[in-house]
């Protein structure tokens, strides 16, 4: 036996020469979910735009479904870090439905003077939003009781004082135009509009409405502003990686991705100018997309969530304050929740005692379509936004066929019970 | 006079890109207790899946020949049938369930689906005095401790009629004393007639019950020892294929002045708030200085640790600490981390790691601050903070994205000691740092303690391991039911004396 002195640490195994490919493999496995989620949202949108007969890509549709589904991706955004952070809030279609007749009363019933200005309304809304939210948060981060448990009870309670509060059955409007301009409103156009084909006017003098093409150039600067920034950012970074020699992603799909995407923008850009411009309500989201985006992937909050959903003990034994931490995260979901309430109030001039009924399930639906585990810990904040889209787009697709509404729902529910059979069936497999 | 139960010929088992195991033989005889030995990852819990069926007839190559039949499992329930019972080193007993209804689960004597209490009842009774066990069979499982545990899962095996029990890592999370009565009971089981199979990496147990050894290293069988060729020595040089002279790193200890002092510090349990856990416990660790605490399971080590580090276990807790003289405050465990304490759990899948996550976040997550300015977050510094730990402390994974959970425990464990290495500390309290994983990653974790020492950082040890205590630190306290019993040089120490002191720590409480 020949004798060492000691034993050397193994080292050199198989594993540590075969590093460079297998960083590449990884980084595409991982992305690949969320690539197939755009992928999918991609092929639905064009099954939908040949059997609705090209109606689906209309411009006046592509608002109409902008404007139909933001509040479910505004507040899929805040799903999303509940859900992360290991959690759930049955309670945001009531919330939003408190917050439409709370804005509603303030602006057209209660005397209020000045104070019913739309703007001061919809701040104050908002605030009330983050309080209830931290009501929530409290008893579940200190006092540990079961998100779904106090959720559960804030829909009852919110869904019954939103109610109460428009006296019963009735509803409450109409909204002032200023206010519904952050459902309805287009950005103005401060360049002006180009007219490339201009309208046809009929023998009576008069102009036919929607022929002809006018540009809302507006819209198109800031979408090239846009595409140009996105493409000069993931440039940016991917040099940065290659400097310090950790790049992943092989550069000709890195091409493709940012060819494809902006390719995608920049058609959608395009028909939104010409129709009347980007929707502010698309422009708010848009915000807070990217507002998302960053605080889940570049920031020390987000990551906190990430690792609080994911072991919660170690996370805390880790100098996290968890309790904190799930305070925050139910503020920021009852904030989200109230602008969802703003949106849907803006969107049908009125507050209305159902507004946001059920819409709790579409918001979760969605998170969980874009791939968050029900466990916590994983999830992304654009397969949010993309499974919102995807529920979006079948149910506006479903309706321009003319499938019946109670179809729909069953199209939806295997919709989204295919997604989650994938996702396990994807990662058992791995 | 002995036959051969169980051969397993040429097993051979392939994984996506990885062969877990390539003709692996094993041939076990009647009557005997033979010990299954090797590293982790080696590939003995791979080798178990294939007997038992876990993984079917079909997924691997090679025969499994139970008493002169040719075996083809398609599951659990197959091996069970034939009397093939292994009890997992992860107990899967349903904790809300009293004892009978976790024995028999499945598998009640019932009729028509009628459970019949009395007949399961006085049955657990029967098993429970088999084992040893005096509990009601009505107790819950979650009030018994993890020891009485293990003991069900015996009974539980024993209640299916078994020819041929399977233990994995059974004494991982027992105490001495359980173990011992462990190993008492598998001996018992001996003489009358069972045949098992222990997997186990204390050698020294292998040594006090194997009859034979199987030592397997990366998917191989090396060798099988007979009774008299087996020694703690021999063993570890086939498991590692390497001599293990010196199974703890030399180092030359630099001890400087007093760094981390506690004063009186009582504890009291978080449930029962009449119960005080921890009893005025004093001591002081050294710059430079690795100081063990020595004790049995439930001495007290692990929520003396916790309560000192931000608070984490019990409640009404008194005393002072000082960090060089200046009192500290550790009321929360942020102030525990900004203040440079760190504590390594003993549990690190529990309370160490975030397993659905990778190397590179987990590594950074106790010191965010030092991979970001105002809260956003430098992917490439933390990049390079996760290599350079990587390297350090030689975690052996394709890349940083690997994640935690698919690592072997010693590579999880330096993933946890990564972690507090990074949050720069001070003081380090490491509770049980070795606990299930291979010699290989031992040595490794003990060269890291040498070097954290050597650099002057003040390490607390806290292990079950009484020569793990000897051979790596240079002080030792010994604790017992919460108090601190005992106080001696590592020069000085013996296992014995450790014990003695221990043993007089319980005499005084009864006079």
């Amino acid at each position: 036996m020949s004798t060492e002195s000691a034993p050397a640490p193994q080292s050199g195994t198989a594993e540590d020469v075969k590093q460079g490919p297998r960083i590449a493999v990884s980084a595409l496995t991982t992305n690949l979910r969320e690539y197939g989620l755009i992928i999918a949202l991609i092929v639905i949108m064009l099954f939908f735009q040949y059997t609705t007969s090209g109606t689906l890509f209309k411009p006046v549709n592509l608002s109409n479904l902008v404007q139909q589904n933001s509040f479910i991706i505004v507040m899929a955004l805040g799903m999303l870090l509940v859900i992360v952070a290991g959690y759930i809030d049955l309670s945001v279609g009531s919330v939003a439905g408190f917050i439409g007749a709370l804005a509603a009363m303030m602006m057209v019933i209660w005397p209020l003077g000045i104070f019913s200005n739309p703007l001061v309304v919809s701040i104050v809304c908002l605030i009330v939003g983050a309080l209830i939210g931290a009501a929530q948060g409290y008893w579940i981060a200190y006092h540990k009781i079961p998100s779904f448990i106090v959720t559960l009870a804030g829909m009852l309670i919110f869904r019954g004082i939103c109610q109460a509060l428009l006296g019963g059955g009735s509803s409450v409007g109409p909204l002032p135009d200023s206010f519904k301009a952050l459902s309805s409103g287009f950005i103005p156009d401060v360049i002006g509009p180009l007219v490339l084909i201009p309208p046809t006017v009929n023998a009576a003098g008069k102009t036919i409405v929607g022929s002809g093409l006018t540009l809302h150039m507006t819209t198109i600067v800031l979408g090239l502003i846009a595409v140009l920034a996105y493409a000069y950012f993931g440039f940016r970074t991917r040099r940065k990686r290659e400097r310090h020699g950790y790049e992943a992603e092989p550069f000709p799909l890195f091409v493709i991705k940012t060819l494809v995407g902006s390719a995608l923008a920049l058609f959608l850009v395009f028909q939104f100018a010409s129709y009347r411009g980007l929707p502010v309500v698309l422009l708010v989201m848009g915000v807070l997309i990217s507002l998302f985006v960053f605080v889940t992937k570049r920031m020390t909050i987000g990551r906190r969530i990430y690792a609080m959903g994911g072991n919660a003990k170690a996370a805390q034994l880790s100098g996290i304050n968890t309790e904190r931490l799930t305070l925050l995260v139910f503020i920021n979901m009852g904030v989200l929740s109230a602008l969802g309430g703003l949106i849907i109030a803006a969107r049908l001039g009125q507050a209305v005692p159902a507004a946001g009924l059920g819409s709790e399930l579409d918001v979760i639906a969605a998170v969980f379509i874009g791939g968050a585990s029900a466990m916590g810990g994983v999830g992304q904040v654009i397969g949010a936004v993309v499974g919102g889209f995807i529920m979006g787009v079948m149910n506006n697709g479903m309706s321009i066929m003319g499938v019946n509404v109670d179809w729909q729902q069953v199209v939806k529910g295997l919709v989204l019970l295919g997604a989650v059979i994938f996702d396990v069936y994807n990662k058992n497999k791995a | 006079m002995a036959s051969t139960i169980l051969e397993m010929r040429d097993i051979t088992k392939t994984f996506p890109g990885v062969k877990a195991l390539s003709n692996v033989n094993l041939s076990v005889e009647e009557g005997e207790i033979h010990a299954i030995v090797g590293e982790n990852g080696a590939g003995k819990s791979t080798l178990m899946k294939v007997l038992s069926g876990v993984y079917p007839s079909g997924t691997y190559d090679g025969q499994i020949i139970f008493r002169g039949q040719e075996c083809n499992f398609k599951g659990i329930h197959d091996s069970e049938h034939i009397g093939i019972v292994i009890i997992h080193q992860e107990l899967a007993l349903v904790p809300m369930l009293s004892i009978t209804e976790n024995i028999f689960l499945g598998n009640e004597h019932a009729s028509y689906g009628v459970i019949d209490w009395d007949a399961n009842e006085t049955r657990t009774a029967a098993l429970l005095k088999k084992v040893g066990l005096k509990e009601d069979p009505k107790t819950l499982i979650t009030n018994i401790g993890v020891g009485k545990q293990q003991l069900v899962e015996i009974a539980k095996a024993l209640s299916k009629e078994v020819k041929l029990l399977i233990l994995d890592e059974p004494t991982a999370s027992l105490s001495e004393k359980d173990s011992q009565a462990l190993l008492d009971l598998l001996l018992e089981f001996k003489r009358q007639g069972m045949t098992s199979i222990l997997i186990s990496h204390k050698l020294n147990e292998v040594n006090r019950v194997a009859d034979k050894v199987t030592v397997i290293r990366d998917g191989r069988t090396i060798e099988t020892l007979p009774r008299k060729d087996i020694s703690e020595d021999r063993i570890i040089t086939s498991m590692v294929g390497r001599s293990l002279d010196d199974r703890y790193p030399p180092r030359e200890p630099q001890i400087g002045d007093v760094v981390f002092e506690v004063r009186d510090w009582s504890v009291y349990h978080p449930i029962h708030p009449e119960r005080q856990v921890i009893k005025n416990v004093n001591l002081n660790v050294r710059e430079g200085e690795v100081v063990g605490i020595a004790g049995l399971m439930g001495a007290g080590r692990t929520e003396f640790a916790m309560s000192l580090f931000g608070r984490s276990y019990g409640r009404h807790i008194t005393g002072e600490v000082s960090l060089h003289g200046k009192p500290l405050d550790l009321s929360s465990v942020s102030k525990a981390v900004e203040n440079r304490i760190a504590y390594v759990t003993e549990d690190r899948k529990t309370y160490g790691l975030n397993l659905i996550d990778h190397i590179k976040h987990n590594v950074t997550l106790a010191n965010l601050g030092g991979v970001s300015s105002r809260g956003v977050i430098d992917d490439m510094r933390e990049m390079s903070v996760a290599n350079d730990y990587r390297k350090k402390t030689n975690i052996r994974a394709s890349s940083v994205y690997q994640l935690t959970g698919n690592l072997s425990g010693g590579n999880q464990q330096k993933v946890v000691l990564s972690k507090w290495l990074f949050a720069d500390p001070e003081v380090l309290i490491l509770d049980e740092p070795t606990r299930g994983i291979d010699v290989g990653a031992k040595y490794e974790i003990y060269t890291i303690i040498a070097r954290l020492a050597a650099e002057g950082k003040a390490i607390i040890v806290i292990s079950s391991e009484m020569p793990e205590l000897l051979g790596i630190t240079d002080r030792i306290y010994v604790m017992n039911e919460g108090r601190i019993v005992g106080e001696m040089a590592a020069s000085e120490a013996s296992q014995e004396k450790i014990m003695r002191a221990i043993v007089r720590g319980e005499g005084k409480k009864a006079s």
